[in-house]
């Protein structure tokens, strides 16, 4: 996807200035709500009219004030799937789903309908009736909806906001799929950093009303080290989970954890926070941390007044957060090896 | 027939096809004017607004001079009528014309506060997904306000029924051509004896209205049950 944005736009109070060009697949729009995430998710979808500027996808113009270019929402081929799903109350699910698909000529149809009807698994809702969704189901219909559209880009607004926490991140590893599995670019749109991170490689990031930088998600998440209240936080997707002493023992690369949360099957993704890492310089003998990891340190960045130290577990990455006093007492550099100390009880389950 | 008169039986099939005739042609038209009111913001509308409703507050009886004033043969749109060789002035479309009017405020009223309920989104969510603004006015409106649309033309279809004042000043009250229901009763209530006659037309507008309001809704029902089983 090549998207280039340079809009501005007055509503009431509200002001909205974007400028800024992206070119990835994995497109994050972040800030906190009221920032204007919304409105520039109307715009490109052409629900909402700029007062001014240019956006272009992909070469073809959507919008020029000067060349007074306003190509119609219905024409554009940008999918939305809304936060409250916004499924049609007064049609089955499958005359929900068919919605977009039988409205775009046969040959750009790019998604065969049972193909993605069987990755959301949604053939057993077919012939039911909206109302009667769970919040789940409902945003997979919804998802669905858009995607067979065969959308040139979809945008997210939201989309698991309302959504409580289990079922949040169950719906995470479908959209992924559906995205991946028919290869189409995603801009999506919240104000929650762990969403952002599992969701999306870049992000713009919204404040008061203005976008005018693109960063990777990466370095999004390592900026709040230092001011976001939970620190960064380390996504950590373990497998292979087998109960011992009580505990949890997963397979994490090359690498044996030990938790006390209790294995699922199907995906485990834990979160672990860059603080709740302890750096030893060599092995102590015994510690009450069950997981004693020896790793090479990779690489290290400053925020504010502490310090992020990229560590290399057998191939697995793994960011830590120290102070820069603790970083000269350890001869933390390049190349160096240490142990990380991290308890049982640190991990945090994702899904 | 002892209990009907051929002339009663007349009386009730014009009115009938009067109502039905009014509500077929207001339908489409209050659909259209209730959309332009709930969605659309332009100069004037107020204006508009006011016009439309006016016959809802105005003593029919003016509503129906009003009317004889423009569409009469010495009316402003008299000579346009009667080249194109239309009489509305005693005539049965007269009938017609007086309920339309009189009960298009209704109809307007109830399908927009039925569309004013339907969440915009639902638009756009069509619009995203492909649909012309046209496309989705028949497949996310229209259905979303059937059930204001129902209760809205049996409103109006029952006002027909009853419409008195602006019939009989545009139309008159001429036997077997535009004598509906309630002017019928009117004569009979002016002609000695006629008692009896009266009551038993007031009977059939009883049932007639009652049957009005067991079709909406029993339809209103169905329409709810195809949202929400």
């Amino acid at each position: 996807m090549n998207l280039s944005v340079a809009i501005s736009m007055t509503r009431g109070a509200f002001n909205l200035t974007a400028d800024v060009r992206v070119t990835g697949n994995r497109i994050g729009v972040f800030g906190p709500s009221g920032s204007g995430k919304s409105t520039l998710m109307l715009a490109l979808a052409g629900l909402e009219r700029p007062d001014s500027g240019r956006i272009v996808l992909d070469g073809r113009t959507l919008f020029d004030s000067e060349k007074k270019i306003h190509v119609p929402p219905e024409k554009r081929r940008i999918g939305v799937v809304f936060q409250h799903t916004h499924l049609f109350p007064h049609m089955s699910v499958k005359r929900n789903l068919f919605y977009g698909y039988r409205r775009i000529p046969a040959a750009d149809r790019k998604i065969v309908p049972g193909a993605l009807i069987e990755v959301l698994g949604l053939g057993d809702l077919l012939d039911r009736n909206v109302s009667g969704l769970s919040g789940g189901e409902r945003q997979r219909v919804a998802l669905g909806r858009t995607v067979l559209a065969s959308p040139r880009l979809i945008l997210m607004d939201e989309p698991l906001t309302g959504l409580d926490r289990d079922l949040k991140y169950q719906i995470i590893p479908y959209l992924k799929k559906v995205l991946d599995e028919f290869c189409i670019p995603m801009m999506f749109i919240s104000h929650s950093m762990k969403e952002m991170r599992l969701m999306t490689e870049e992000v713009l990031v919204f404040s008061k009303g203005r976008v005018d930088e693109c960063l990777s998600i990466e370095d999004l998440a390592r900026r709040n080290m230092a001011t976001g209240d939970r620190s960064y936080a380390n996504l950590i997707s373990v497998n292979d989970p087998k109960p011992r002493n009580g505990l949890w023992q997963y397979a994490w690369g090359k690498n044996t954890l030990v938790l006390t949360e209790p294995g699922r099957t199907g995906g485990n993704m834990f979160e672990l926070s860059a603080k709740d890492i302890m750096l030893f310089k060599r092995h102590p003998e015994a510690s009450s941390a069950r997981n004693l990891l020896t790793c090479t340190v990779t690489g290290t960045f400053v925020v504010g007044n502490r310090l992020g130290v990229e560590l290399d577990c057998s191939g697995e990455k793994l960011v830590c957060q120290i102070v820069p006093e603790a970083a000269g007492e350890l001869d933390i550099e390049h190349g160096k090896q240490v142990v990380a100390a991290i308890k049982a009880t640190a991990f945090e389950r994702v899904f | 027939m002892t209990f009907l008169s051929p002339q009663d039986i007349q009386a009730v099939l014009l009115s009938v096809r009067v109502a039905v005739t009014a509500t077929l042609i207001s339908a489409p038209l209050g659909f259209a004017v209730a959309y332009v009111f709930v969605y659309l913001r332009f100069p004037g509308k107020s204006v508009l607004e006011g016009v439309i409703n006016l016959p809802l507050v105005l003593p029919p009886v003016v509503v129906g001079y009003l009317l004889l004033i423009i569409l009469g043969r010495q009316g402003i749109l008299g000579p346009l009528l009667e080249r194109l060789g239309i009489q509305v002035v005693f005539t049965l479309k007269g009938a017609v014309v007086a309920s339309v009017v009189v009960g298009f405020p209704l109809l307007v009223r109830s399908i927009r506060i039925g569309m004013e309920t339907i969440d915009r989104d639902y638009i756009r969510a069509a619009r995203t997904l492909g649909a012309g603004w046209f496309d989705s006015l028949f497949t996310v409106v229209l259905p979303l306000s059937g059930r204001a649309l129902v209760a809205g033309m049996s409103l109006m279809f029952a006002r027909s029924l009853g419409e008195f004042g602006a019939t009989i000043v545009l139309a008159g009250n001429i036997p077997g051509v535009t004598q509906t229901i309630p002017l019928s009763i009117y004569d009979y209530t002016n002609t000695p004896g006629g008692d009896r006659n009266a009551m038993v037309l007031c009977l059939v507008s009883v049932v007639l209205s009652f049957g009005v309001l067991m079709v909406s809704e029993a339809s209103a029902r169905s329409l709810k049950k195809g949202r929400n089983p």
